[in-house]
């Protein structure tokens, strides 16, 4: 029998070194600001960052799993409870809840109430059309990808933009089986 | 007195991307320990396909007269075996925690690439310290 995974990053994010909060956002802030300097157009930015996303999180995901002695999850649902409550409080030291879950169960929002990327943020006028956080759904997105599950995951809220929340929409779109492609016959 | 005779790392798609041997015995040279990972990747996929019990992940240990074969995969599909003298003991927390550090020292250094051979200095260092027997006990306890 497997262990069973935490259910909370608390005891984790207590062992892992960390950085001082501050440093963290402004060096973030940094490469938002360069990147607009660097591609002028606010989509590209977009792109560029989801792609960065996607790059660390690729990576991100084997010190997870080496960290967290979390085992497979038997469904979509646990991955995404998992990812709120014990992947984010590791690597961003927040708590994320999952909500909104259609009826299949292969799509459902990841609610972050606080998010420590934008804590000095205003965007200006003209920035509207940018997903400061872009980086957070690369990153799923690529970490979901090294454990088979090709997924899309888009901003649905956002409270540089004047909602009340930061809401990320994680959508499942297929499962690529682990098994290696053999048939009997072939 | 137990010893681990060599470690190996493979990429998802079977291709030795680390190797080190710890002593004289068991010695091989490149194009032997290149096909040693890629049968064992073979061997462990078969085995997950034989295996009578479903969700089956695949060869652990693997016990022969003159060695044992400690194999540890994570989720994402990169293994990580060595070959040891039969009845070493705390293989599989030395396996996990050379896991830690292949994420801490290969997959967070900028300029390795996904999937290639590792050449990283500081993996090398801390790997070197963690083989190093008393710390082996010590994972175990």
């Amino acid at each position: 029998m497997a262990p069973v995974g935490p259910r909370s990053g608390d005891a984790i994010f207590a062992n892992v070194e960390r950085v001082n909060a501050e440093l963290f956002t402004l060096t973030y802030g940094a490469i938002v600001r360069q990147l607009l300097t660097d591609l002028e157009e606010v989509e590209e930015v977009n792109k560029q960052l989801d792609q960065m996303g996607y790059n660390i999180g690729i990576r991100l995901i084997d010190e997870f799993l080496a960290k967290s002695n979390v085992s497979r999850c038997v469904d979509f649902k646990e991955t995404a409870e998992v990812i709120a409550k014990v992947g984010f409080k590791m690597f961003l030291g927040v708590t994320a809840s999952v909500t909104n879950w259609d009826a299949d169960g292969t799509c459902c929002s990841i609610v972050l109430e606080d998010n420590p990327l934008v804590d000095f943020v205003e965007l200006p006028d003209t920035c509207q059309g940018l997903y400061y956080c872009n980086i957070l759904s690369g990153v799923i997105r690529g970490a979901l990808e090294m454990v088979s599950m090709k997924t899309e995951v888009t901003w649905a809220k956002d409270m540089l933009r004047g909602d009340d929340v930061f809401e990320l929409q994680v959508k499942l779109l297929k499962q690529v089986p682990e098994e290696y492609p053999y048939k009997d016959d072939e | 007195m137990a010893a681990i005779y060599s470690l190996y790392i493979i990429n998802k798609s079977g291709g030795l991307i680390f190797y080190k041997e710890y002593g004289s015995a068991g010695r091989m040279d490149t194009n032997d320990s290149l096909r040693v990972a890629s049968l064992w990747h073979s061997m462990h996929a078969i085995s997950q396909q034989l295996s009578p019990v479903s969700g089956c992940s695949g060869i652990d240990l693997l016990q022969a007269d003159t060695f044992d074969l400690h194999c540890f995969q994570p989720l994402t599909g990169t293994k990580f075996f060595v070959v040891c003298e039969p009845g070493t003991r705390h293989m599989e927390g030395l396996l996990k925690f050379i896991y830690e550090l292949y994420t801490d020292y290969v997959l967070k250094n900028p300029f390795y690439e996904m999937e290639m051979p590792i050449r990283c200095e500081l993996f090398d260092i801390n790997l070197s310290q963690a083989v190093q027997k008393d710390h082996v006990a010590l994972l175990g306890r």
